[in-house]
């Protein structure tokens, strides 16, 4: 029987033959169908999804005209860190990095953005990031976007002013956790604003809200409103990239517009993010380490291809480490990656990626 | 390589080595999808929406437009300039643009 290289979840080289790769495309889209509640993948689609992982050759790309935009939320700092967080040390500055991107790499797009990508850190040292945007902006080509994390968790002990849920909630204390994050939603929307209103300040082009919804549902009602601020008090672009598949209920009665944030997977997750008025929206799914490349790609284009037929707006689904299909693993091997990005392109009808 | 590359490879559209840029420009400010956004552009640009990731064919139409190219020739329009003639092509307001303008 004809045997294929693909690999797991979690990075690794395996062989499958026709019938397991078979399988687990099915499984993948099934497995998305039941926890989305949406349409599974077609037969055909199934039948695409075979030929693309059974193709021989190591790397695949899309068809000559189905090339979309490509958009970022690490950008130049994926070469200059060196602490840890999967960049490659090379010491440029960061104007540099950015034109690499470019110049060098013909990226459509591209963030300027920093080490600790938190607005809670960012807010004291903004005039530091007017300052090098207002370079940056005056001698590049592409959009670049400002670009950091919402991440609400900053503003629970013991790093921020409020009580924190994850140690409230074990202790029975539902009141208290439920007041704690409903005053740290406020303080992160008014840094999310302030952030936004000192970027554009400097004739910045577009704002990235990046990992959204971290700290559940919280931190993904925060990002809205400071949308929907944004884009009626700026000339920003917005950008909304998710965290995870699912907004994590760690309140539970969150809603914005009168519907309940807690539950919403990515075709629901859209459809909030365009009313807040963002113009594209980067849907996440998680990519699961034991099973197989194509189970986790059938499943994230099923997601993907129920996304953009729900929204109105661009749909850059993320497809990084762990994301999208793409093994969880410092470096993702271009072969999974290529896979996944064809995939998304061509049957998950994404706008970019 | 990093994740970039795989994908510029990939599925990307090349960025100013072709017209990825421009095509980006009208999803941030005008909301297209991807087929709406290249058409737009590709109006703009006189060329079929394919033509827009091709190197060879939008190399030589960037430098006639002068809206900034992939390598460095003197005396074609970089950084801001280039975004500036982006913007007046496509008919769209860019903030860094606007505010360029405006000092």
């Amino acid at each position: 029987m004809e045997k294929h290289l693909t690999r797991m979840g979690d990075g690794k080289l395996v062989e499958m033959s026709s019938d397991e790769l078979r399988h687990d495309l099915e499984g993948g889209s099934e497995d998305a169908a039941d926890k989305g509640k949406i349409e599974p993948l077609s037969r055909s689609e199934i039948d695409s999804l075979f030929d693309i992982f059974t193709d021989s050759n190591k790397h695949v790309s899309v068809a000559h005209g189905n090339e979309v935009v490509l958009t970022d939320d690490v950008g130049h700092f994926r070469l200059i860190q060196d602490n840890g967080g999967c960049g490659i040390g090379i010491p440029l500055n960061h104007m540099a990095a950015v034109m690499l991107h470019e110049r060098g790499y013909g990226m459509d797009t591209t963030p300027y953005t920093a080490v600790d990508a938190t607005f809670k850190s960012f807010k004291p040292i903004m005039p530091y990031f007017q300052q090098e945007m207002e370079i940056i902006i005056k001698n590049t080509i592409i959009p670049i976007y400002f670009c950091a994390m919402p991440n609400l968790s900053a503003y629970y002990y013991p790093d921020g002013p409020f009580p924190n849920p994850s140690d409230l909630l074990p202790a029975g204390k539902v009141k208290e956790a439920l007041e704690a994050q409903e005053k740290a939603v406020e303080h992160l929307t008014k840094d999310l604003i302030f952030c936004g209103e000192k970027i554009d300040q400097i004739g910045c082009d577009s704002f990235n809200f990046d990992t959204v919804g971290s700290a559940g549902d919280g931190d993904f009602l925060a990002t809205l409103r400071a949308v929907e601020h944004l884009k009626k008090n700026t000339n920003m672009g917005i950008v909304v990239g998710m965290a995870s598949e699912f907004v994590l209920g760690m309140h539970g009665g969150f809603e914005y517009r009168g519907e309940r944030l807690a539950g919403m997977y990515p075709n629901e997750q859209a459809k909030m993010v365009e009313s807040a008025g963002a113009d594209i929206f980067g849907p996440v799914i998680n990519t699961n380490t034991r099973k197989s490349v194509a189970w986790n790609v059938a499943r994230t284009t099923a997601f993907s291809k129920s996304c953009s037929e729900a929204a109105n707006i661009p749909i850059h689904p993320n497809v990084g480490m762990g994301v999208g299909g793409v093994p969880m693993c410092e470096t993702p091997p271009a072969d999974a990656v290529t896979r996944a990005s064809k995939s998304l392109v061509e049957i998950g009808k994404a706008d970019g990626l | 390589m990093g994740m970039p590359v795989p994908h510029v490879m990939a599925s990307g559209m090349g960025g100013i080595r072709a017209a990825g840029d421009l095509v980006a420009w009208m999803q941030l400010t005008r909301r297209m999808r991807i087929n709406n956004a290249k058409a737009y552009v590709a109006e703009k640009l006189k060329v079929a929406p394919k033509d827009l990731s091709d190197v060879y064919i939008m190399r030589d139409i960037r430098e006639e437009l002068d809206i900034g190219i992939i390598t460095g020739v003197p005396g074609c329009a970089k950084g801001i300039e280039a975004r500036s003639n982006i913007a007046d092509l496509l008919d769209i307001e860019i903030n860094s643009v606007k505010h360029y303008r405006k000092n």
